[in-house]
């Protein structure tokens, strides 16, 4: 590093040397300063849709994985503030799908269950709303069931920017949003879906699973990405 | 110190908050003598008293108009009310049914096998919802007790606190679903 790479910023009153480049969630995370997140995962684009890793900079809330530090900045990453939009956001991811953890495969390993414990989420405050979501069990291996999803579009990220097969993406807007294979075509007859199962392994929730998984019995393994790239030299 | 005037509820559940209940173990007898039972499924009282409740927790999610009435008779009784177990924080599995009339899921059901008088009754049967609804959307709730059934020792952390007169501190993983 050159020394007129170095910038200084301020987390939480914390001086921190970093460089620029980096986003705000990268130097928190390198400092040992947890922000919640839900669609950020290391290796994948970062693209800012969840809102969970909201952070306070010059007044203004932003979300720290899109945001690049830059010199002077100072960052509050747990004000009361803070706080209170990262639970509102999280009860409405709750009341826009059917999650039931009672009976989900990722029940005990679900990034979305913890973060209601992490943010201390007592009760969902809006009316749930209940959609009827298509469930595709097609393919021969894995299987989605939207009710869980929460539109993070890390199976859309992974599919794209490291398998490079583009199987995933996003059809319609608004609250009729969901993620889709191929042309909105059955998963099982996606062409190019080359059957490698990044997106049920980075999948934050219950949505893309392994079949024959019951209650509970569904793990992943997200960083799995990271890992790959690094053996790549994909870095 | 009299004695905590205690009520417990069974709304659209399985039964399996209450079973979590009497799973606090011997606990449970060293907190027998702190509080008065004076509703629940666990006695033969068959009315919810009109008032003078100190605690109710209700299991269950709110799924017919029975279940309204309960809850809001329970709510104008209790000085506090606890939502207990994942069906009466979030509607949980009962609430799997919203989004399908209930007429469509009553003739489904029972539609095929109807012999008596050759119609369903809808007499004396409380009427179904539209939708099956979390508690909260039905009366004002003090605190949530997380769990599909939430673990037997949430429930009593909770309960000696209420007992105690202090609020429940359930945090982390005491507020994990499922």
């Amino acid at each position: 590093m050159r020394e007129s790479d170095v910038i200084t910023i301020k987390i939480d009153g914390r001086p921190i040397a970093t460089s620029a480049g980096k986003s705000v969630l990268q130097v928190a995370k390198e400092n040992g300063i947890r922000i919640p997140t839900l669609c950020h995962l290391d290796g994948l684009s970062d693209v800012g849709v969840c809102r969970l890793c909201l952070v306070e900079i010059g007044g203004k809330l932003v979300t720290s994985c899109t945001t690049p530090v830059a010199d002077g900045m100072e960052v509050r990453t747990d004000t009361e503030e803070i706080r209170q939009h990262r639970r509102t956001v999280l009860e409405l991811i709750f009341a826009e799908g059917n999650h039931v953890c009672a009976f989900c495969p990722s029940n005990g390993n679900c990034e979305l269950q913890d973060l209601a414990c992490e943010l201390g989420m007592e009760e969902v405050r809006v009316p749930y709303s209940y959609p009827r979501n298509r469930i595709d069990a097609t393919h021969p291996r894995f299987l989605i069931d939207r009710d869980r999803c929460v539109l993070c579009g890390r199976c859309v990220r992974v599919c794209a920017e490291v398998e490079g097969a583009h199987t995933w993406d996003f059809a319609e807007r608004g609250r009729s949003v969901r993620v889709i294979t191929d042309l909105d075509i059955d998963w099982g007859d996606a062409g190019s879906c080359t059957d490698c199962g990044k997106c049920v392994e980075v999948c934050p929730t219950g949505a893309i699973i392994r079949k024959g998984a019951a209650t509970a019995e569904m793990e992943k393994e997200p960083e799995l990405v990271a890992d790959l790239l690094e053996r790549r030299g994909d870095v | 110190m009299s004695k905590i005037r205690l009520a417990t509820v069974w709304l659209s559940g399985c039964s399996g908050c209450h079973m979590s209940l009497l799973d606090i173990d011997e606990t449970l007898i060293e907190l027998a003598d702190r509080f008065e039972l004076c509703k629940s499924p666990l006695t033969d009282i068959k009315e919810f008293p009109e008032e003078g409740i100190d605690v109710t927790l209700i299991e269950g999610a709110v799924a017919n108009a029975e279940h309204v009435e309960i809850a809001r008779k329970a709510r104008k009784a209790s000085k506090i009310v606890v939502a207990l177990g994942d069906c009466a924080v979030t509607g949980n599995v009962p609430a799997l049914r919203n989004g399908i009339p209930p007429e469509e899921l009553i003739e489904e059901i029972y539609g095929p096998d109807v012999t008596v008088n050759g119609n369903l009754p809808h007499e004396g049967v409380p009427r179904l919802l539209a939708r099956v609804r979390p508690l909260n959307e039905v009366i004002d709730v003090d605190y949530f007790i997380h769990g599909c059934p939430p673990p037997a020792g949430v429930i009593a952390k909770a309960l000696v606190a209420l007992l105690d007169g202090r609020e429940p501190q359930l945090v982390g993983k005491d507020l994990r679903f499922g």
